[in-house]
C-alpha cells in the first residue's frame, strides 16, 4: 500500500483527471442520485456542490492521514464512518448558518454519505497516497463534481424558469439577486422535472465525448504526420 | 391462344415492400381518418398536419446534414413525415406553432435521430414528442375545441392558420370555445365529482351513440384505414387484434361489475385515439416487439395500460403513455419469446 508513495505524484495529472479526465460525474457517473435530484435551480447545484466538496475533501485528507493504521479487512467500513462524520459537521453547519437553504435541500444533505463518489475517492486514492496528493485529489474530483451539477443546474433552471440564480439569497445573503433572462417565460416543465436532469446529463456526456473525441484525433493526426504509421490509420477510420 | 409477353412462374412472391412504400401506405390509410377529422373538428386539424409535416422534414433534413448523413434519400423513405403526421392528429386542434415545433424537435431529433436514427430508436418518436408536450405545456395541451356542429363559431383555413402563428382569435370568438374538454375529459371530470354515467351523458350533448360525437366516426374512419393496411399485409394483425380484445376484455369486466361507473367496452374502443393507436401507432415496426408470441403479449400490455390510464390516470388519454411504457419492454418481451427453431425440440436458453 505503501509503495505508491515512493513514487512522485504528478499533480497536474490529479487536477486535470478530476476536472475533465476522470471526472466523477461524467467519467466515472458516480453520485449521480443528487446530481440529477437537486440539480433543477443553480444555488441547490451550487450549495449541494460545496456540500459534497467539502467532505471530500477533508474524508479524503483523513483517510489519507489514517491510512496506515486502517485494517485492510475492515477499511470501508472505516471510510463510511470517516465521511459520516465529516457529513454530520457539514449538516449541522449548514443548519446553524444557512437554514433555509438546509430545508430546500433536504434530504440530499445527509445522503452525501451515500454518494459513491466519495468513498470512491478513499478507497481508490486517499488510501493508497499520502495527505498531499490526497488533498489535492479531493479539491479537484470535488470541483469537477459540482462544475457538472451548477452546469446541469444552469441548463435546467434557464429552460423551466428562464431565470438563474433564483432564491439566491438563500445561499449568499440579501445582496444576491435573481436574473431575469427571459421575461414572461411560460416555463418549459419538462426540464425541471426528472426526466429534464437525464436529458440534460445525457447532453453533457454528449459533450464531453466529442470534446474527447476532438481532441484525441487532433493528436492523432500530428502524429500521423510526424511519423507516417500504417497502423494508426485502420484505427482512425473505425474509431469514426 | 396468345400468351402475354410477362410470363408469372412460381413461386409467385409479392414485391419486396421497402421502407418508402411500407410508409407511403401508411400514410394514404390515414387519409379517411384525417378527412373525417377536419370535417368534424375543423381546419385547425390541417394547420397541425401541414405544419407538423414541414417540422418534421426541416428537422430531419437538418440533423441528417448535422450527421453527414444522406440528406434527400432518407428523407425521401417518408418516416419523417409520417412521424410528423402523427404527432399533428395527438395535438388538440388549434395549437400555436411553437409547440408543435418543440414536439416535432424532441420526436426527430432527440428520441429518433440521436438514438441513430430510423431502426434504432427505442420509443416510438411522434408519442415522445407529444408526451413531452403533455407534461411540458398541460394548458395548451389539454384545450380541446367542440365538434363543429356544437360549436356556436369557427375558423376558416386562413384563420386557423393566422390562430396558430400570432394566436389571436377572430373577433367573433374567444378562447373558451376552443378550450373545452373532451368526452373522455368529461366523463373522469364528472364521475370524481359523484355523478353518474347516466347523469353525464344526459347532461352534456357532445356524447352519441357510441362515444363523442365525431370522435365515433374518426375512430371507425381510422379502423377502416387499419382494416386496409390488415388486407395489404403492411401491418401484423397481433398487435391491433390483442390491442383491441385486451380493452375489450377489461373494460367488459369493470362494466359488467358497475355500469354506471365504468365506461361501456364499446365506449373505448371508438374513443379518443384507440383505433388511431392500435393500427398505426402501437404497430410502428421499430419500437414494437418483433416475434410473433411477443406482438401479442406487446398488443395487450398497451390496451391494458391504455384502459388502466384512462380509468384511473390524470391524463386526457392513455394511448402514448402505454405505448411507450410498451416500448421500454419490448426487448424484454421479445427475448422471452423466442419462437422455436426449426429441428429443434424447445427454445434454446
Amino acid at each position: 500500500m505503501s509503495n505508491s508513495d515512493l513514487v512522485t505524484t504528478d499533480y497536474s495529472k490529479v487536477i486535470h483527471d478530476g476536472l475533465w479526465n476522470n471526472n466523477p460525474a461524467l467519467a466515472q457517473v458516480l453520485g449521480l442520485c443528487p446530481l440529477l435530484a437537486v440539480s433543477g435551480t443553480v444555488i441547490n447545484s451550487l450549495a449541494l456542490g460545496v456540500a459534497t466538496m467539502m467532505v471530500l475533501i477533508a474524508s479524503n485528507l483523513a483517510v489519507s492521514l489514517l491510512r496506515l493504521y486502517i485494517p485492510n479487512e475492515i477499511r470501508i467500513p472505516v471510510f463510511v464512518l470517516i465521511i459520516a462524520g465529516f457529513v454530520t459537521i457539514v449538516e449541522l453547519l449548514m443548519h446553524a448558518y444557512l437554514y433555509n437553504l438546509y430545508t430546500v435541500l433536504g434530504i440530499f444533505v445527509p445522503l452525501i454519505v451515500t454518494n459513491c463518489a466519495i468513498i470512491g475517492r478513499a478507497e481508490g486514492f486517499a488510501s493508497k497516497h499520502s495527505p498531499l496528493p490526497s488533498l489535492v485529489d479531493g479539491i479537484s474530483m470535488g470541483l469537477g463534481f459540482t462544475g457538472v451539477l451548477v452546469a446541469l443546474g444552469v441548463m435546467r433552471e434557464v429552460l423551466a424558469q428562464g431565470t438563474l440564480f433564483a432564491d439566491a439569497s438563500l445561499m449568499l445573503g440579501d445582496w444576491a439577486t435573481t436574473i431575469t433572462l427571459i421575461e414572461n417565460y411560460d416555463g418549459f416543465l419538462l426540464a425541471a422535472l426528472p426526466p429534464g436532469a437525464f436529458i440534460g446529463l445525457g447532453f453533457l456526456l454528449a459533450f464531453k465525448n466529442v470534446i474527447d473525441q476532438y481532441m484525441r484525433k487532433r493528436r492523432t493526426s500530428q502524429v500521423v504526420v510526424d511519423i507516417p504509421d500504417a497502423n494508426t490509420e485502420p484505427a482512425l477510420s473505425q474509431s469514426d | 391462344m396468345e400468351f402475354s409477353q410477362q410470363q408469372h412462374y412460381s413461386p409467385q412472391t409479392p414485391a419486396q415492400a421497402s421502407v418508402s412504400r411500407v410508409m407511403l401506405n401508411v400514410i394514404l390509410a390515414l387519409i379517411p381518418g384525417i378527412a373525417v377529422y377536419i370535417h368534424y373538428f375543423g381546419w385547425g386539424v390541417l394547420v397541425n398536419i401541414v405544419l407538423a409535416s414541414l417540422f418534421a422534414l426541416l428537422a430531419e433534413g437538418l440533423i441528417l446534414a448535422i450527421r453527414r448523413r444522406p440528406v434527400v434519400t432518407t428523407l425521401m423513405d417518408g418516416s419523417a413525415l409520417l412521424t410528423g403526421i402523427l404527432l399533428a392528429l395527438a395535438l388538440p386542434s388549434y395549437t400555436a406553432w411553437w409547440v408543435t415545433a418543440v414536439g416535432i424537435i424532441f420526436a426527430i431529433i432527440i428520441a429518433k435521430q440521436l438514438y441513430g436514427g430510423l431502426g434504432l430508436n427505442p420509443f416510438n418518436p411522434a408519442m415522445t414528442g407529444y408526451v413531452v408536450l403533455l407534461i411540458s405545456f398541460p394548458l395548451e395541451m389539454t384545450r380541446w375545441n367542440p365538434p363543429l356542429e356544437l360549436a356556436e363559431q369557427s375558423m376558416n383555413l386562413l384563420e386557423a392558420f393566422r390562430y396558430s402563428f400570432t394566436g389571436s382569435l377572430p373577433q367573433r370568438m374567444d378562447i373558451d370555445m376552443i378550450s373545452l374538454a373532451t368526452p373522455l375529459d368529461l366523463v373522469r371530470g364528472r364521475l370524481d365529482m359523484g355523478f353518474n354515467l347516466s347523469q353525464i351523458r344526459s347532461e352534456y350533448s357532445i356524447f352519441s351513440n357510441l362515444s363523442g360525437k365525431g370522435t365515433e366516426l374518426i375512430n371507425i374512419a381510422f379502423l377502416a384505414g387499419g382494416l386496409w393496411l390488415l388486407y395489404r399485409r403492411l401491418i401484423d394483425w397481433r398487435i391491433p387484434a390483442a390491442l383491441l380484445s385486451s380493452m375489450l376484455l377489461i373494460s367488459a369486466v369493470f362494466w359488467l361489475i358497475n355500469p354506471e361507473f365504468y365506461l361501456s367496452p364499446v365506449f373505448h374502443l371508438f374513443a379518443g385515439a384507440t383505433m388511431l393507436g392500435a393500427f398505426f401507432i402501437a404497430t410502428d415496426p421499430v419500437t414494437a416487439s418483433t416475434t410473433p408470441v411477443g406482438r401479442l403479449i406487446f398488443g395487450a400490455g398497451c390496451g391494458l395500460l391504455i384502459y388502466i390510464i384512462r380509468s384511473w390516470g390524470g391524463y386526457p388519454d392513455g394511448v402514448a403513455f402505454a405505448v411507450l411504457l410498451m416500448n421500454l419492454s419490448a426487448p424484454l418481451i421479445d427475448h422471452f419469446s423466442q419462437p422455436r427453431i426449426t429441428g429443434y425440440r424447445e427454445r434454446k436458453s
